[in-house]
This record gives C-alpha cells, sequence and structure tokens, in this order.
C-alpha cells in the first residue's frame, strides 16, 4: 500500500515532466531562432533528466518494472500529468507561457521538496531540480516580458496564449489523491497553500508584461486524474512509438 | 544521513581516474569537473560514486562506460552507482580545471553573485576567453548544452560559452 503509494506520487512528480519535457523537444531544429531552439531543448534536457530520476526510484517501487516500463508502456488514462503541460506548441507565445505558468509552480514544488520531504531520495532529486528550476523561470520570465512588452503583435499572441492556457493553471493547486496521501506523510506539500503565493507571482509578472490578467475563467482539470485533452493521443503516440513498435529495444 | 562534501577516493586509484575526460569538455577530466564522489577497492574490484552535474546530463551515461573501460584496461571491474546527494557544485570543479577551461575557450565559472549580476542584473563581469576584457555580454541564457551560457566580448567580438554557476 506504502509502496503503491509513492509509486502514484512519483508518477504525478515526473508524469509533468515528461509530458513537458515532450512538447519542448518537438521545438528541436524548429525554434523561432537558435538561442530559443537552443534553450527549450536544454530545458527539456533538465525536464527528462528529473523524469528518469523520478521513474528510476518509481520502478523500484513495484517488482519488475523498468524505468522504460514507466515512461513508454503505460496506457493514457493511466498518466497523471496536468492538463497544462500537454497543450501543443501553437506559436512561440503559448510554449512561454505555459513553461511559466509551469515554472512558478515548479519552482515552488521544488524548493518545497529539497527543504521539507520526509523522503531522502526525492529530497535529493529536488535539491538537484531546483537548482535547474530557478534557471527555467528566469528564461520563461524573461520572455514573457519580452512579448508583452515588445511589438503590438507579440503583445497580442501573448494576449491570447495567456487566455488561452489561464483556465489551465488551477489544476495545481488540487491535490491527486497521490498528493494528498504524500502531504499527509509529509513527503510532499501541501498544495492548497502555494495557490495564493503562486497567483500573486504571476498577477505581479503579467501586469509588468502588460497583459491584463483573465477573467472569470472556467478551470479545466482532469488530467491527474487521467483525463486529457485531445492532444494527449498523438503526442503519447510520438513518445511511445519506438517502445511499442520494438518492445523491449534499447539505445 | 551523513553528507561528504570532499571525495573520498583512494590514492592509488588517482593515476587510472586521471584517464578518463568529460565527454564534452575533453580537456578536463572526471576529476577536474568534481563528479567522482567516491572511488573504493571491494572484493572484486572497485566501486564508484558519480554525481550527474545536471539530472538531464547525457555525458553521465558514457562517463560512467568511459570510468568501467578505463579500469577494465587495468584489469579491474568496475561498478557505477549514481548518486544524488549531495547535489554537485560548480564549486567542486578543481582550479586546474578552471585553467584548463579558459584555455578551452569556456570562461569558468564565477562565485554566486557575481554569476546572478552577470546573467540577471546585465552587469560586465565575464571575462572574455581570448583578450581578457570584462567588456562581455550575454547573448543567450543557454549556451551549446544547458550548463552554459552564450557570451560575447563587445572588444574583440569573440562569441564564447561561460560555464553557470551551479550551488
Ligand atoms: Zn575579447
Amino acid at each position: 500500500m506504502e509502496h503503491q503509494s509513492l509509486y502514484q506520487y512519483l508518477l504525478s512528480l515526473g508524469d509533468n515532466a515528461l509530458i513537458l519535457g515532450q512538447r519542448l523537444g518537438e521545438l528541436c531544429g524548429h525554434g523561432p531562432s537558435l538561442e530559443t531552439d537552443i534553450a527549450c531543448t536544454n530545458i527539456a534536457l533538465d525536464l527528462l533528466g528529473q523524469t528518469r530520476s523520478c521513474f528510476q526510484y518509481a520502478s523500484k517501487q513495484l517488482d519488475g518494472k523498468t524505468e522504460d516500463d514507466v515512461a513508454f508502456l503505460r496506457k493514457e488514462n493511466e498518466y497523471t500529468n496536468v492538463l497544462l503541460v500537454e497543450q501543443p506548441n501553437n506559436d512561440f507565445a503559448f510554449v512561454i507561457t505555459r513553461q511559466y505558468f509551469f515554472d512558478v509552480y515548479q519552482l515552488m514544488l521544488m524548493e518545497w521538496l529539497s527543504a521539507n520531504s520526509a523522503d531522502e531520495t526525492i529530497k535529493a532529486i529536488a535539491n538537484k531540480a531546483v537548482k535547474e528550476a530557478r534557471y527555467h523561470r528566469r528564461f520563461s520570465s524573461d520572455w514573457m516580458l519580452r512579448l508583452g512588452d515588445g511589438t503590438e503583435e507579440s503583445h497580442q499572441r501573448l494576449l491570447d496564449a495567456v487566455e488561452a492556457l489561464w483556465p489551465y493553471t488551477q489544476e495545481f493547486f488540487v491535490p491527486s489523491e497521490a498528493e494528498a496521501w504524500a502531504a499527509s506523510a509529509g513527503i510532499g506539500p501541501d498544495l492548497t497553500s502555494f495557490k495564493a503565493a503562486y497567483y500573486n507571482d504571476v498577477e505581479a509578472l503579467l501586469e509588468q508584461a502588460t497583459v491584463p490578467v483573465p477573467e472569470n475563467p472556467y478551470f479545466q482539470k482532469g488530467g491527474k486524474q487521467g483525463r486529457h485533452t485531445e492532444h494527449m493521443g498523438y503526442l503519447l503516440a510520438d513518445l511511445q512509438y519506438m517502445q511499442r513498435t520494438y518492445p523491449n529495444m534499447t539505445w | 544521513m551523513t553528507i561528504k562534501l570532499h571525495p573520498n577516493i583512494e590514492a592509488d586509484l588517482l593515476p587510472i581516474l586521471e584517464t578518463v575526460p568529460d565527454p564534452e569538455i575533453p580537456v578536463l577530466t572526471v576529476l577536474d569537473l568534481g563528479v567522482i564522489r567516491e572511488a573504493v577497492r571491494t572484493a572484486d574490484g572497485v566501486h564508484i560514486k558519480l554525481t550527474p552535474t545536471y539530472t538531464g546530463c547525457p555525458a553521465m551515461d558514457v562517463i560512467g562506460d568511459d570510468l568501467k573501460s578505463a579500469f577494465a584496461s587495468q584489469g579491474i571491474t568496475a561498478t557505477i552507482e549514481l548518486i544524488l546527494a549531495p547535489a554537485w557544485s560548480t564549486d567542486w570543479i578543481s582550479e586546474a580545471g578552471r585553467e584548463k577551461m579558459r584555455e578551452y575557450g569556456i570562461a569558468p565559472p564565477l562565485s554566486e553573485s557575481a554569476d546572478k549580476a552577470a546573467l540577471l542584473g546585465d552587469q560586465r563581469l565575464v571575462p572574455c576567453t581570448i583578450c581578457k576584457s570584462t567588456n562581455t555580454k550575454m547573448i543567450s541564457q543557454f549556451g551549446s548544452t544547458a550548463c552554459k551560457a552564450l557570451f560575447q566580448c563587445m572588444d574583440c567580438q569573440e562569441p564564447f560559452d561561460y560555464f553557470k554557476c551551479l550551488k
């Protein structure tokens, strides 16, 4: 039971990083400029590194599983990432907004885990991830400001992206069963306690970026329970192709 | 849990470890980089504890394989264990390593506060690897790998990598 709960909690940590990493990886060779292309793929690499650490530890909780099984051989409804991270790369403003909304949360989470988690391995993983998360948040905030306060077109695109992605931000703060278990065991934070600080930070930056905070949104959730948006199937088809086509292949 | 900040490496293993380069910056050895946290003899060979620089660093798998083959060439079986705590810091890069990095054309990491000022405050602090001028500016927060940022010298125009401080 304990192992099963820890396994599920590690999936929740790893899945967000895996799916966002996959989305960013799609930009390899397709970024709007060489520098941003390199930045996005480097962030993807950091996120995949965090995923591996989580999944290696997760696979030890269940007999006979490997990190590749965990990453590649689950069905869509077994992935527990939030809906935000699976949203497509519509344009660079979407990429940056999705990243920024995620980075603010991820940095808060990794700071908490690295300081407080009762699980030594999770604490160690977070200790490394927190350093990377700081660079990521710096990168995405810089670009939020540059796009929002840039040209008429970049401003409009950022506005559209913020409007479209805002409804996905609240899911972070609605704990899943596994996250609630982790909080009660002192392994993870009480996510509801992050909400005020998160919106404080995000709204202050939006103001600086001259983008109004969206009003009266209808918030979307369900990713943590495996109910994903229509984009997820296509993403997984790409992600799982090799392992499904050539079972047990290794590089 | 006790945290050892200084690596526990048996002295007679140093000559072999010194032959293993970092695959990304080949002028540095794994010792210069500070990623070997322990190397001890065991009943069946040598056990090495390796810590990743960045969690996703693809060089880690290569370093593990390179270590095994370096020891194998001396008839020694090496087992590799990847450890995460304590987290690697750029402070662990040796002085010799920093000098080699500079000669290779990569500016070594500044202190934490100077690094922040250079990357965030846009202060001109990172010296050019060619002409040593600090009249340099950041072109991109991420360089050829996640651990580096891209800079350019405003005096001699040379673009160069800066190895970011990680603490
Ligand atoms: Zn110069």
